[in-house]
């Protein structure tokens, strides 16, 4: 008998990844989860067997990818549908072009559109890359979870009616787009700050994956340690009794030095930068490490 | 591909622009259709009659009624509409964008339900 595998963390880690893979596969979100949920279910299975494999990813979407194939031939007696598993079965497409390969990229700005309602984009971004549940989700901004999942069809179904891409947005738009995604982001963050602290830790991860993809993007990086040095203060911010802590009361000892010299690296790296300086920087700029938000949703700015 | 109505949103009992002012707009959505043309994405477009020029057919038991005038009165109502053809909604909200720049007005993009 294996090891037992700690499949939440593995789930957590990977979900988003093998569900951006599979919808570029499927060209359809809700086949993609299907598909994914599947393989986890399978890897629950047989994991705690075969131990993990080598490359986790690897083996959840190849097997959710099987797993598609096999379902579009069974359910359907269609020619187009067995014409579209021979597709999907076909050796790996060539590589995309351009210069973003990560699926997650392309996802996280499909769920971030414009073209959706500002709520339905936060829940698809936590919902799609962040692997968390519907009731999850309903739990962490209080509202029933029938009306989450409800927005989460809707939002689902106009990107497959309205023809939302799945991909990256080109140069020209790239600056509005990547506001709308930094903005998902950070209200994520923010519903955290006061709230679930596992948004706070979404966010985190969200920004991460942000900074790793566009590392030439000063604006993802500036959130990224505008988020890392609030996230800081988080062991302070409450005493014993759960009262909020004002600042200059607080004990720095308690900060989290970690996460303040990552944080302030990633300044120094934006300041670097030629570009002009975008407001999250500024902020974080000033006088690193800042000043907790004066409330829970403040802005940017308010936070230095 | 897939096919896009843009819908010009007209503004209900708003001054309507005066000649010169309109003879521009027009010149502007011509040079838009031209574009449209050239880029194969155009299928249809035109402009409407107001509301008051509208005839109303209502369908009651088997027969169907007559009646002047709009559905409803609305703050707003369908100034024109021109229909094309997109790869995706970015390509059509790029056309969207040119469409209120070039009529001044707020542009409406829908997508048609895909033909099988």
């Amino acid at each position: 008998m294996a090891e037992a595998p700690d499949m939440e963390a593995v789930f957590r880690a990977e979900y988003g990844r093998a569900v951006a893979v599979l919808v570029r596969f499927l060209d359809d979100i809700d086949l993609a989860e299907e598909a994914v949920q599947d393989a986890f279910a399978t890897a629950v299975a047989r994991w705690p067997e075969t131990g993990v494999p080598p490359s986790p990813v690897g083996w959840i979407i190849t097997t959710a990818r099987n797993r598609a194939v096999d379902r579009l031939r069974q359910e359907s007696s269609r020619d187009a549908r067995h014409a579209e598993a021979a597709r999907l079965h076909a050796p790996d497409a060539p590589p995309e072009e351009g210069p973003v390969r990560d699926d997650r990229l392309r996802l996280i700005f499909t769920c971030c559109h414009p073209a959706l309602a500002p709520q339905s984009r936060i829940a698809l971004t936590l919902r799609l890359l962040g692997g968390l549940s519907t009731a999850q989700i309903a739990r962490a901004f209080l509202v029933p979870e029938a009306t989450l999942a409800q927005r989460l069809v809707r939002a689902k179904a106009k990107i497959r009616d309205a023809g939302i891409p799945y991909r990256v947005p080109r140069d020209a738009d790239l600056p509005d787009r990547l506001s709308a995604v930094l903005a998902v982001v950070y209200l994520i963050f923010n519903e955290g700050y006061t709230g679930d602290p596992a948004l706070c830790a979404e966010a985190l991860r969200l920004g991460r994956l942000l900074a790793e993809l566009m590392p030439d993007e000063p604006e993802v990086t500036g959130l990224l340690a505008l988020m890392l040095l609030v996230e800081a203060r988080r062991p302070a911010r409450r005493d014993a009794d759960g009262v909020l802590v004002p600042l200059p009361e607080q004990d720095r000892a308690r900060w989290d030095r970690a996460l303040i010299a990552e944080g302030q690296e990633l300044v120094r790296r934006c300041l670097g930068r030629t570009r002009s300086r975008p407001p999250s920087t500024r902020c974080t700029a000033t006088r690193p490490p800042p000043p907790p938000p004066t409330g829970a949703r403040s802005s940017l700015c308010t936070t230095s | 591909m897939k096919h896009y109505l843009l819908s010009v949103v007209q503004p209900a009992g708003a001054t309507p622009p005066g000649p010169e002012a309109l003879a521009a707009i027009m010149r502007d959505v011509e040079a838009f259709n031209d574009e449209l043309r050239a880029a194969g994405a155009w299928v249809f477009a035109g402009g409407l009659h107001g509301p008051e020029t509208a005839t109303m057919l209502r369908p009651r038991g088997g027969d169907v009624l007559v009646t002047d005038g709009p559905y409803a009165e609305g703050k707003e109502y369908l100034g024109g509409l021109c229909l094309i053809r997109a790869a995706d909604l970015d390509e059509a909200l790029d056309w969207g964008r040119k469409a209120a720049l070039a009529t001044t007005l707020p542009i409406e993009v829908r997508p048609f339900v895909d033909q099988h």
